[in-house]
């Protein structure tokens, strides 16, 4: 049976909890008459005593994908999406709702893994993480994240600067072309079709690279 | 993308919709003309409603509904699809041989741009390149040869003999042959002492941009030169700046915003000594090595400090950088050759009238007083920043010939009667001091009266302040040199 959203935020503010100062049982206060709190408990995910709460080893399982899914939204919201610092977390809220299971593994491998949230916060690994562990790498890295020597394609250019849209494409750089950075430092320097071109940080992070090797 | 794919998306039906209301001949074909009204061509719009005046608006309202049914410009949707074009082609037509992992030339090209060996590689090239090859044969050996060797010897006094005969008055006479007259000073100066120190250089300029050096010098240096409002482009006018600042002035024309241009300008008309006062100011502070690294490092503050605080007070966005890197190739001789020979040729064509100029308002000058009046006005500035009279001379006449100025210097040096400290003062103050008349004329063509007037305006009351405060500091803290 799937929670709903109060159940799923209960959880979550559980775990949050348990994660700050862990075995600590928290005051069941405004929660009291809700709902969602029997409901809970009939399902075996919290455990009550005396008016305080806490996570059953199952409620630590749920609340631990819930985070997982919460922290990943915001990730995708700030780094590919590129929506309003205020607004990421009110979004991620409402998101991690909508997130099937299983789904929230492909956002992971697409941001390549992340392990924390924008607000440094960490990210619970999840199946996908540990089998990507002997070879972490992005799906689309931005031109100035990728290592040296690493290939891809142009995956897509993103920029609201009409003037650097054109630079970037006086260069030939445009989605499909095969790409790979030579050096990062002090400038980067990147190999497109049969041509070199040194670029500053600024222009390299407008180009995004599906990353093949 | 499929042909049929293609006609079907908004852009190919609004390609079709254009050409067919094109009506008129435009010497090229339909579908270039509406590729560059999608892409919002505004030369090609105006030919347009020139030549296809009724169908006008239909066309335009094709174009923008192209354009709103996108979210990127069409430009770069163009862009996209030509591009998948042309890999289609290439796809098709080239083969590559079986790659023979990195070349020599790679692995050269590697080393120079690792900030680890390249930083030392650039310094060898700017050494090597232009402090001995420019300096040390251009300015010294070649210019020692022409100058006293050919012009002093036998030139000046022959045209001295033909004047006196055919111009009796001495007045007029020393127009042509006077101390500061157009053949003597003008002429000479331009074939004995720029030609040389020019032609060395753009010898050197020519080698380091044919073998694809000068872009690799580019990316070592961006970092730097953004914190001074500049990209690594900058570096072109900026190493030109070390032959000759108004030529580096011109060349700021390359740079691809007002504002980088205009800090360039300022940056080379303040604190980039050209070769011909380089020369003269590193014979002058020979045997006193601490007294070269003072002006050196004094010299350098002032130009990452003028630079760091234009780029914070002037407007506009920063400077990005972008640019290819070719691949490493040696030089053909013969385009170094011709590349000097255009050059120094359009130099000599721009730079002759200017010098035949300043000999003849040096001539006024001195006729009608004006000289003696600028140079007690400059006595004042001179004695605040603790220099002995003579020195405002040798200032007035930087003006005019940078070099010129250091070299007045340097016969008050023989004379005696500059203490270590004074001179390092007049040197660091003097390299500082108004660009030259050329330069100066550069300016104005450049960038427009009044950004001209008020870079020398600036740079005048700067290099005095610089010359005080290092005076001031070597009497402070008891220092002698």
């Amino acid at each position: 049976m799937k929670l709903n959203e109060r159940a799923e935020e209960i959880l979550e503010t559980l775990w949050v909890n348990n994660e700050k100062s862990p075995g600590e049982w928290m005051d069941l206060g405004l929660a009291k008459d809700n709902p969602e709190i029997d409901e809970l408990l009939k399902l075996g995910y919290i455990k009550l005593i005396n008016n305080r709460l806490s996570l059953s080893d199952k409620g630590m399982i749920e609340g631990r994908k819930i985070i997982r899914r919460h922290r990943l939204a915001e990730r995708l919201f700030t780094d590919v999406l590129d929506i309003k610092e205020k607004l990421v977390h009110p979004v991620s809220c409402q998101f991690e709702h909508l997130l099937q299971e299983g789904i929230e593994d492909d956002i992971c491998v697409l941001l390549g893994h992340p392990k924390t949230c924008p607000h440094g916060k960490s990210i619970p690994p999840g199946e996908c993480c540990r089998k990507s562990q002997k070879d972490i790498k992005k799906i689309i890295s931005v031109l100035s994240e990728m290592d040296v020597n690493q290939k891809g394609k142009v995956a897509y250019i993103y920029t609201k600067d009409n003037p650097t849209l054109q630079k970037v494409m006086a260069m030939g750089v445009l989605p499909g072309m095969a790409i790979n950075l030579v050096q990062k430092y002090p400038s980067y320097v990147f190999q497109v079709g049969q041509s070199q071109f040194a670029v500053d940080k600024e222009i390299a992070s407008v180009i995004y690279v599906r990353i093949t090797k | 993308m499929s042909e049929q794919k293609y006609a079907d998306d908004v852009l190919g039906s609004s390609f079709k919709k254009i050409e067919l209301m094109l009506q008129a001949d435009y010497g090229i074909s339909k579908h270039s003309i509406g590729s560059l009204l999608l892409q919002g061509d505004d030369e090609i719009i105006s030919l347009v409603k020139l030549k296809d005046p009724e169908n006008f608006s239909k066309i335009m309202e094709a174009v923008n509904f192209a354009k709103s049914s996108y979210n990127d410009p069409l430009s770069y949707i163009i862009a996209i699809q030509n591009q998948g074009k042309a890999n289609y082609i290439i796809e098709r037509a080239m083969e590559y041989g079986p790659s023979k992992g990195i070349s020599y030339r790679e692995k050269i090209s590697k080393v120079m741009i690792d900030p680890l060996t390249g930083i030392p590689i650039m310094l060898l090239v700017l050494y090597y390149g232009i402090y001995k090859f420019v300096g040390d044969f251009g300015a010294g050996v070649l210019v020692n040869f022409i100058e006293n060797g050919i012009f002093i010897k036998y030139i000046n006094p022959l045209v001295i003999k033909i004047f006196i005969k055919i111009i009796p008055w001495e007045v007029l006479r020393s127009l042509f042959t006077g101390e500061y007259g157009i053949i003597t000073l003008g002429v000479r100066y331009a074939v004995a002492l720029i030609f040389p120190i020019v032609t060395t250089f753009f010898i050197a300029f020519a080698v380091i941009e044919d073998s694809g050096y000068l872009p690799r010098l580019a990316l070592l240096i961006d970092r730097l030169f953004k914190k001074i409002g500049l990209s690594g482009r900058a570096v072109i006018p900026m190493v030109l700046g070390l032959g000759c600042d108004t030529m580096a002035t011109m060349v700021t024309r390359t740079l691809p915003t007002k504002r980088e241009r205009l800090i360039a300008t300022i940056l080379l008309a303040l604190a980039v000594p050209c070769s011909a006062q380089l020369g003269v100011i590193l014979s002058l502070l020979e045997g006193n090595p601490k007294g070269l690294w003072v002006w050196v490092g004094v010299i350098t503050l002032v130009f990452v400090f003028v630079g760091f605080v234009s780029s914070k007070i002037l407007p506009g966005e920063g400077p990005s950088f972008y640019m290819e890197v070719p691949p490493l190739r040696l030089p053909k001789l013969s385009n170094v050759f011709l590349k000097t020979w255009t050059r120094v040729k359009w130099y000599f064509i721009e730079i002759l009238p200017v010098f035949i100029l300043v000999s003849v308002f040096i001539w006024i000058g001195q006729l009608t007083g004006i000289f003696n009046f600028l140079t007690m006005l400059l006595t004042y500035p001179i004695r605040w920043i603790g220099l002995p009279d003579k020195t405002a001379v040798a200032f007035l006449f930087g003006f005019f010939r940078r070099d010129y100025g250091a070299g007045g210097l340097y016969d008050i040096k023989k004379a005696g009667l500059f203490t270590g400290n004074q001179l390092v003062v007049a040197c660091i103050t003097l390299t500082l001091f108004l660009p030259c008349v050329a330069q100066f004329l550069m300016n104005i063509k450049e960038r427009g009266w009044r950004a001209a007037v008020g870079i020398s305006v600036f740079v005048l009351f700067f290099s005095f302040s610089v010359g005080y405060l290092v005076n001031l500091a070597f009497n402070t803290f008891g220092i002698n040199l």
